[in-house]
């Protein structure tokens, strides 16, 4: 009886814990550098000035808010596409940009660099930042290379 | 099929509590009774969003916005294989075995129910980046 309360007790408080830390992760944008993804990584056209890269999974809850704000974003700023990946389809990119969880996003600049990579259902807000740093990376990059805008 | 998102969170608050009481009292029958609920949740006829659409729905304001049932389900098969892993457990007499698949199962409820985070829906790309992958 009391080996299983503190049992309990440890596994609420790992929840409690693990709870808070996801909450905080979660949708996150961070700075990623060496990284590219091309034209037929894709199987799609790039954005001429940047691309929301979304990989998504059949089991994934917070995949279709993300496709929503992705999209709607991509629909507001010119010059930015949205390219939704099934991660079971695409292990070998699951691999390499090391997806973990669905939804992740990666932010691509215009040469296919990417910029950013959040985890989790991005806020509008950040997904928009994320935009700014990956246009403005592109043409100024010598000037400030880690530009954590 | 859509679903509102308030059923499978209440689901899994009650199935926290449920899993609870298993650790406490180390009684293998309510884990198996969870079991058998896992078994129906994974069939789309969970006995615990039977009770939140006839009793709790009514009483609440209408969701926001409706989501795929898909996930939780799946979900639930991940539950059914940590209970069953815990079943075995009690059954062999292993109680480490039989606790530790209890607190697992727990852990995953609890972050359902409190932080609407599923750690079964999660399971499923990790699992399949194990298996060799089809390159496009």
């Amino acid at each position: 009886m009391m080996a299983g309360m503190a049992i309990l007790a440890a596994t609420l408080a790992v929840g409690v814990v693990a709870g808070l830390v996801m909450k905080r992760r979660n949708g996150r944008m961070r700075t990623v550098e060496g990284a590219r993804v091309t034209r037929g990584d894709l199987g799609a056209d790039l954005g001429e000035r940047a691309t929301l890269v979304q990989f998504s999974t059949a089991f994934c809850q917070p995949c279709r808010a993300t496709r929503r704000i992705l999209g709607e974003v991509a629909g507001m700023v010119p010059g930015v596409r949205h390219v939704e990946i099934d991660a079971e389809s695409r292990l070998d990119l699951v691999r390499r940009f090391d997806v973990l969880r669905t939804p992740t996003v990666l932010v691509l600049d215009a040469a296919g660099n990417v910029v950013k990579k959040a985890s989790g259902l991005p806020r509008k807000a950040d997904v928009i930042a994320a935009l700014g740093a990956a246009v403005d990376g592109a043409s100024h990059r010598p000037s400030h290379p880690s530009d954590k805008v | 099929m859509q679903i509102d998102p308030r059923g499978p969170r209440f689901a899994a608050a009650v199935t926290t509590v449920v899993l609870a009481v298993v650790l406490v009292t180390r009684n293998p029958w309510v884990l198996a009774a969870q079991a058998i609920v896992f078994a129906l949740g994974a069939a789309d006829a969970s006995p615990y969003g039977f009770v939140f659409r006839t009793l709790v729905r009514p009483r609440l304001r209408p969701p926001a916005e409706l989501e795929d049932a898909a996930p939780p389900r799946f979900a639930q098969a991940v539950g059914l294989v940590f209970a069953v892993v815990g079943l075995i457990g009690f059954a062999a007499g292993i109680t480490a075995l039989a606790l530790g698949a209890t607190a697992a199962a727990l852990l995953a409820a609890f972050l359902n129910a409190a932080f609407g985070f599923c750690l079964g829906c999660e399971m499923y790309l990790l699992i399949r980046r194990l298996q060799p992958g089809r390159f496009q």
